[in-house]
């Protein structure tokens, strides 16, 4: 039973060590928010980049790159706002000049208002977030994550 | 065995592991061309050019190709482009033809604006999925592909590398003395 433990445990590391497929993005909405009927809430959707890679921003500097976007299909709930994180503009070896990116952690906030006349019950909303990862040498092609929001309103 | 020889035993096995795959990247950084025994045939396509013609990777056999997968919202491809336009200029008399494949998904709208603004000399191709498919998948641009005469893949570069990578592999394949 020892030696087997052992051998998995060897299996474990060596196969822990060999490149695995690459998801530059990945993101976590919250199980559920809670809207009461006439008001707003604002909810986080938490996202992460892998080590060595970093995101356009919203707002790119320049024209050719593919900004980060945000789609949420919310009816009948409206999209007050959706505030994107706060980029920094940082230099790469294949750019002249800095470029407004996201790298490690960041969160992005969307505020939905249930409508006064809205019936108490939950919406399964749908998001998409579009976005283009690069590395220092290479860019990879852009991505769309969908995700599943429950909105409670009550 | 010792709890101690076990975990020395593991580190072991660990750094070879490590120093193994870091070796196998570092082979495929170099990327020198292949031997001839180790080359595959290069998958065949059919693509439109900018003005409408279908263009086959078969109509370049005799040729040295180098096919460069590219897109127009891609930083690193844009450092490449002057190079292959000189590339182009300086080898096409000795047999190389520099194919670059754009995989915008908004196609010649986007494409052709920014091949005229970069003054491309090459043959540009509006790529697909099942192209990029063919080869690999092709998620991470650029990803360029050198042919040899007879169809074969030579050598593969994934990401940006040095101009002067790109010009030892060209010269190999046209054997032409390098450096010149």
């Amino acid at each position: 039973m020892k030696k087997i433990s052992r051998l998995c445990l060897v299996f474990l590391l060596a196969s822990s060590l060999y490149p695995q497929a690459i998801t530059p993005l990945a993101i976590e909405p919250p199980a559920k928010v809670t809207i009461p009927r006439g008001k707003s809430a604002t909810f986080k959707l938490q996202a992460r980049i892998a080590a060595g890679y970093h995101i356009n921003s919203n707002a790119p500097h320049e024209d050719y790159l593919i900004p980060l976007r945000l789609n949420l299909t919310a009816s009948p709930l409206v999209v007050e706002a959706v505030k994107y994180p706060t980029p920094h503009d940082e230099k790469y070896s294949f750019s002249e000049k800095p470029l407004s990116v996201l790298t490690g952690d960041f969160f992005i906030l969307v505020t939905l208002k249930a409508p006064e006349n809205l019936e108490p019950q939950m919406h399964v909303l749908t998001g998409k977030l579009r976005y283009q990862a690069c590395s220092d040498k290479a860019c990879l092609t852009p991505k769309t994550l969908e995700f599943r929001l429950t909105a409670d309103v009550r | 065995m010792s709890r101690f020889q076990f975990l020395a035993a593991l580190g072991l096995i660990a750094i070879g592991l490590t120093s193994c795959t870091t070796q196998s990247k570092a082979d495929e950084a170099d990327s020198a061309v292949r031997p001839s025994k180790d080359r595959k045939k290069a998958p065949e396509f059919k693509l439109k050019d900018s003005d409408g013609k279908l263009v086959s990777l078969a109509s370049y056999k005799g040729k040295t190709v180098l096919l460069n997968f590219w897109a127009t919202w891609c930083g690193p491809c844009k450092v490449e482009i002057p190079w292959f336009i000189e590339f182009e200029n300086k080898y096409k008399d000795k047999g190389l033809a520099v194919l670059g494949v754009a995989m915008d998904e908004e196609g010649w709208e986007v494409i052709k604006p920014y091949i005229a603004e970069k003054k491309v000399n090459y043959r540009i191709l509006a790529g697909d999925d099942s192209t990029a498919q063919l080869y690999g998948g092709v998620d991470s641009l650029p990803t360029t592909f050198l042919i040899d005469k007879d169809g074969m893949i030579a050598g593969v570069h994934v990401g940006l590398v040095s101009k002067s990578e790109y010009e030892k592999d060209i010269q190999a394949l046209l054997g032409l003395p390098a450096g010149k």
